[in-house]
């Protein structure tokens, strides 16, 4: 008998598309998650609106999960409200994030309302050190921004803060 | 299909979706050609933004419509008349300063109308508005950003927006003249009175132009009806390279 907490297990390997050092878990966007008569019902939340990955994602959970309930037994909801934040990033999700390169986003997503918004400088993924600099507030993916580090020389990718 | 005849509220969703497809696949026209690198990537990332809004409204649209609409038939086979989009938004790129211009003083607008719009009844609505306001702040800060920069720059990158401002600056009465779309959103609370508007987005105009070092353009005004489906010759372009490949090759899947 398949449980839910088999099917989280599940999803704690599916990795992000784009950043595949996190899980679909990792980062915030699976909002419900239940066993139903015949199969399971997912709630995911989008991330980036104009995130190419939200489509990829979705397949990639339900060929997951019908590995556990069988092959058309996976239910996948959309679920826009509340909007996804990167503060729902989890604790472990930040942590691979800087482990992984990535200068994870500061929780502070609520906080900007000004159009001359002051950013908070992060710290080098790489050094550590807190004097870096923005390059660009986009990047590769809808989900980075681009900095680079005074002190090692390094640039490295940031999570965007929404 | 007559898409006149479609409730208010749908010829609502389409009015907020063709501001955000047309200004996305102007954006998207930067694709290769942007005057940095980082430009690039970031016009780029803002296009895709606005059209995953556009696909948003379109999505809620085509579900309340019925009748076998989907998400790409309202983008690719409604004609001209069809668009309830602004003006401003369709206008030509132009120059990287010309573009900034105009997507600063839209995404101004764009922040208080969704601020709005995220009260309204329509829980569907507000949740699409909700979480647009989100990457809408971020892209407003960056337009603004540009603004001061090219403001406070060089001589030449001064001249270059002040002229773009005011090319641009007629195009953006509009934004608070309602249109009979503007009006039956507001008669349902979905959307706000247009008119209100105009004076918090002064305020957020006059505050970063004083950053930037340049003043408020007083231009005449246009008198346009975009909203109505009026369009400036621009859209008819933009439709036809948007829309000719569904168009020439219905059947089309990629």
């Amino acid at each position: 008998m398949v449980s839910a907490d088999d099917l989280r297990k599940r999803l704690n390997l599916v990795p992000d598309p784009e950043v595949p050092a996190l899980s679909v878990l990792d980062l915030g966007i699976v909002r419900g998650l239940r066993m139903m008569p015949g199969g399971c019902e997912v709630d995911l939340s989008p991330t980036y609106t104009g995130c190419p990955a939200t489509e990829v994602i979705e397949r990639d959970v339900r060929e997951a999960l019908e590995e556990l309930v069988g092959p058309g037994n996976v239910r996948i909801q959309t679920v826009l409200d509340p909007p996804w934040t990167s503060d729902w990033i989890s604790e472990e999700g930040l942590r691979k994030l800087e482990a992984y390169g990535i200068a994870p986003p500061p929780k502070r997503s609520s906080d900007k309302r000004s159009l001359l918004g002051l950013s908070i400088p992060l710290n080098c993924p790489r050094c550590k050190s807190s004097q870096t600099e923005r390059i660009s507030a986009f990047g590769s993916t809808a989900c980075k921004a681009l900095h680079r580090c005074l002190d090692c020389q390094e640039p490295f990718e940031a999570f965007k803060c929404i | 299909m007559k898409w006149d005849t479609c409730d208010p509220s749908e010829q609502y969703l389409l009015h907020l979706g063709d501001d955000a497809l047309i200004l996305g696949h102007r954006l998207s026209e930067w694709c290769g050609h942007g005057p940095i690198l980082e430009e690039d990537i970031a016009l780029s990332n803002l296009a895709l933004d606005l059209v995953g809004l556009a696909r948003q409204y379109y999505q809620l649209a085509a579900k309340r419509i019925g009748s076998g609409t989907t998400e790409d038939r309202l983008a690719y086979w409604r004609g001209e008349r069809d668009f309830k989009n602004h003006v401003l938004v369709e206008q030509p790129n132009g120059d990287f300063a010309d573009t900034m211009a105009r997507q600063f003083l839209f995404d101004a607008f764009h922040l208080l109308q969704l601020e709005a719009i995220e009260q309204c009844p329509d829980a569907d609505l507000a949740a699409i508005a909700r979480k647009a306001l989100k990457e809408t702040t971020y892209r407003a800060q960056h337009s603004s950003e540009w603004v001061v920069r090219m403001g406070d720059g060089t001589d030449e990158s001064h001249s270059r927006i002040s002229a773009a401002l005011k090319r641009i600056w007629p195009y953006t009465d509009e934004l608070f003249q309602p249109a009979e779309v503007d009006r039956i959103a507001a008669e349902r609370g979905l959307g706000p009175d247009v008119q209100s508007l105009r004076e918090p987005w002064l305020e957020l105009i006059r505050e970063v132009l004083a950053k930037a070092q340049l003043s408020l353009p007083d231009m005449p005004q246009k008198l346009l009806r975009g909203k109505s489906g009026i369009h400036s010759e621009s859209l008819g372009f933009l439709l036809a390279e948007m829309q000719g490949l569904p168009r020439a090759y219905p059947d089309a899947q990629w």
